[in-house]
C-alpha cells in the first residue's frame, strides 16, 4: 500500500486531492494506495472573492463552502492540527500526538497574515481604522468601515513582500477610486498607495504600459516605505526609518508567514516558515518524497491560485514518476496567469514565469480573443466569470481550455533578449535567473 | 594574451546600475559599487551584503529589512546607519543581485 498524505485542503491541497484520485481510482479501490487530507479548518474560501467583497460585491456567505463537499469521496479527510513533520520517520506528527506515515507527503498548508509581527499593528484602531483584507473577517469589517467612511486619508500599504496575489493591493486602490467616484465623494478621499518597492510597477515593460494608471485615478504613490510600526490611535505608519504616513483608515497587507508546524518541523522551512522547495521540481529540500504546491513554498513564483493550478498538473504528472521509482522532471516554469481589477468594469490579464516577465499581446491563442497587459471589459467579466471556473473547473482539477501548465509564448510580444555577455558563465540550471513573481 | 579584469561599469547592468549576472561579482566589483554610493565596506556591511547574497543565490529571492533585522546579526537600526534610506536595496545592489520587484 503507497500512502500518500496531503497537508491542507485550500485551492491547492483541494486540487491534488482531486487530481489524484482521478488519477488512482483503481489503485484506491484495490486497497494499494490511500490518499489521506489533513486541514485544522472546515470552511473552504473563495480568495480572490476578498478583493471585491470590501465594496459590496459579495455577501460573506457566498465566498464559503464546505471542504468536505470539495474533496473526493475517496480520500480520508481528518479535521486536525499539524504539530510537525517528521522527515527522517516520514511521518507526520498531529497535535494530538498521534503519528501519520507517509510514502509521498503533499504539502498544501499555504500562507497566513501575521499582523502582530508588526508593532503596533493590532493595538489601538485594528478593525476599527486599521483593517486587513486578506481574511473574511478583516475583509467584511472593512466593508462596513468604507460604508460609513465620509472622507479623509485612505492609505493602502504593502508592509513586505512576498504576499499573496501580489497585485490584490493595487487593485484594490483602484477599485477604491472606483467605489468613491460611484458614492458621489470621491473629490473627499485621497488615496495613497504604500510599497516597500520603489515603484506600483516595478517591471520595464509594466512601468512603462501602466504608470498611467495612477494618475488617472489620482492615487499618490510612496516609494521604498518599510513599514516598522503602525499608530492606529493617532493615525499614523511608521517607517523603520521614521519617515510617516498619516491616514485616516489604513487598508495594510500585513506580513505573510508560512504555516506554524514548518518552524517546528527541523530543516524544513526558513525563518518565514516558508518551505524550503526546488523551483522547477516542486519538491521538499529536507527530502525527496516531500512535494510542496502553491504558497506554501519559498520559490520565487507569485503566491496566487494560478500557479498552484499550472504546479498540480505538473505535480501530478512528476507524483507518478516518482512511485513508479522513475526520475521526476524539473518541469514547472514558474507559470502565473492573474486578472487585474482596474476599476469602472475594466481589467488587465497577465501570463507570465521564471524567464519572461508580463508583456502586451494576445491570450490564450494568436488572435486572442483577450489582450494582455491592457484594460479592456472582457477581462473585467472574465474576472467575475472566475468564480465559476474556480469551483467547476479549478478545484475539481480539470484543464481550463486554451491554458497549458507551463507558460506559452503563442500572442506574447517578447522582446529579443539582450546579447549574450562574453566569458560569464551560464547560471546554475536548476536555479531561477531573477526573483520572479513575489 | 593578456586578459583585463572587467570593472563595474563593464558588466550587465540595469538601468539603476544592479548587476543582471549575479555570477558577474566579486568582492572588488562591490568595492567599487559601495564606493559609488558613497560607502566605505566594514565587517558589518561584509555581514550584511553577504547574507543577502548567499541567500539570494540559494532561494532566488532576496531578503527583506525584517529578515536582515532578524537574521543576518545586524538589527534594523544599525541597517539604515550602514546603508542610509533603503538597506535592502543597497545591500542587494552591493551584493551584485538584482533589485527586488512585484509581479508587474
Amino acid at each position: 500500500m503507497q500512502r500518500i498524505v496531503i497537508l491542507g485542503a485550500g485551492t491547492a491541497g483541494t486540487i491534488m486531492a482531486n487530481r489524484l484520485v482521478h488519477a488512482y481510482r483503481d489503485r484506491i479501490a484495490g486497497g494499494l494506495l490511500s490518499i489521506t487530507v489533513v486541514d485544522h479548518d472546515p470552511r473552504h474560501l473563495y480568495q480572490p472573492g476578498l478583493l471585491l467583497l470590501p465594496f459590496g460585491h459579495y455577501q460573506p456567505e457566498q465566498l464559503v463552502k464546505p471542504k468536505q463537499r470539495l474533496l473526493p469521496k475517496h480520500v480520508r479527510s481528518i479535521e486536525a492540527r499539524v504539530d510537525r513533520v517528521d522527515a527522517d520517520a516520514s511521518a507526520v506528527v498531529l497535535e494530538n500526538g498521534s503519528a501519520l506515515p507517509y510514502d509521498l507527503l503533499i504539502i498544501a498548508t499555504g500562507s497566513q497574515i501575521a499582523p502582530d509581527e508588526t508593532d503596533g499593528m493590532t493595538g489601538p484602531g485594528w478593525r476599527e481604522k486599521v483593517f486587513d483584507f486578506y481574511s473574511l473577517e478583516g475583509a467584511t469589517a472593512l466593508r462596513d468601515a468604507l460604508a460609513g467612511f465620509q472622507g479623509g486619508k485612505l492609505v493602502v500599504n504593502v508592509v513586505e513582500m512576498p504576499i499573496k496575489c501580489p497585485v490584490a493591493p493595487l487593485e484594490f486602490a483602484f477599485l477604491a477610486d472606483d467605489y468613491f467616484t460611484r458614492r458621489g465623494i470621491r473629490d473627499r478621499v485621497e488615496i495613497t498607495y504604500v510599497t516597500p518597492l520603489d515603484g506600483a510597477f516595478t517591471k520595464a515593460t509594466c512601468s512603462r504600459e501602466l504608470a498611467y494608471l495612477l494618475d488617472e485615478k489620482r492615487i499618490k504613490l510612496v516609494t521604498e516605505f518599510s513599514t516598522g510600526r503602525v499608530d492606529g490611535a493617532n493615525g499614523k505608519l511608521y517607517a523603520w526609518d521614521e519617515t510617516e504616513v498619516p491616514f485616516d483608515l489604513l487598508v495594510t497587507i500585513p506580513v505573510h508567514k508560512g504555516a506554524d508546524y514548518v518552524g517546528r518541523s527541523p530543516g524544513l522551512g526558513d525563518e518565514m516558515n516558508w518551505v524550503l522547495t526546488d523551483p522547477h521540481t516542486l519538491q521538499a529540500k529536507r527530502a525527496a518524497n516531500i512535494f510542496v504546491i502553491g504558497d506554501a513554498t519559498n520559490i520565487p513564483a507569485s503566491k496566487a491560485g494560478s500557479v498552484a493550478h499550472f504546479e498540480a498538473e505538473l505535480m501530478a504528472e512528476n507524483i507518478e514518476r516518482f512511485l513508479a521509482g522513475r526520475a521526476v522532471e524539473p518541469s514547472f516554469d514558474g507559470h502565473a496567469n492573474c486578472f487585474i481589477e482596474t476599476g469602472h468594469r475594466k481589467a488587465l490579464l497577465i501570463d507570465f514565469n521564471y524567464d519572461v516577465e508580463p508583456v502586451r499581446g494576445r491570450f490564450p491563442f494568436a488572435w486572442g480573443p483577450v489582450p494582455l497587459l491592457k484594460e479592456s471589459r472582457l477581462n473585467h467579466l472574465g474576472k467575475l466569470f472566475f468564480r465559476w471556473i474556480y469551483w467547476h473547473l479549478l478545484l475539481p482539477g480539470r484543464p481550463i481550455p486554451g491554458v497549458p501548465a507551463r507558460m506559452s509564448r503563442t500572442g506574447k510580444r517578447i522582446p529579443a533578449p539582450p546579447a549574450p555577455a562574453s566569458a560569464a558563465p551560464a547560471p546554475a540550471a536548476s536555479e531561477p535567473r531573477t526573483p520572479a513573481g513575489v | 594574451m593578456s586578459t583585463t579584469v572587467p570593472t563595474y561599469h563593464q558588466l550587465d547592468l540595469d538601468a539603476e546600475g544592479f548587476l543582471q549576472k549575479p555570477e558577474q561579482w566579486n568582492e572588488d566589483i562591490a568595492r567599487e559599487i559601495a564606493a559609488e554610493n558613497g560607502i566605505a565596506l566594514t565587517d558589518a556591511h561584509w555581514k550584511v551584503v553577504r547574507f543577502m547574497r548567499d541567500r539570494f543565490l540559494s532561494t532566488g529571492n532576496a531578503p527583506t529589512i525584517r529578515t536582515l533585522g532578524k537574521e543576518s546579526g545586524v538589527s534594523v537600526k544599525e541597517l539604515y546607519l550602514l546603508f542610509p534610506k533603503a538597506p535592502a536595496k543597497l545591500a542587494a545592489k552591493i551584493g551584485g543581485i538584482p533589485k527586488p520587484h512585484g509581479c508587474i
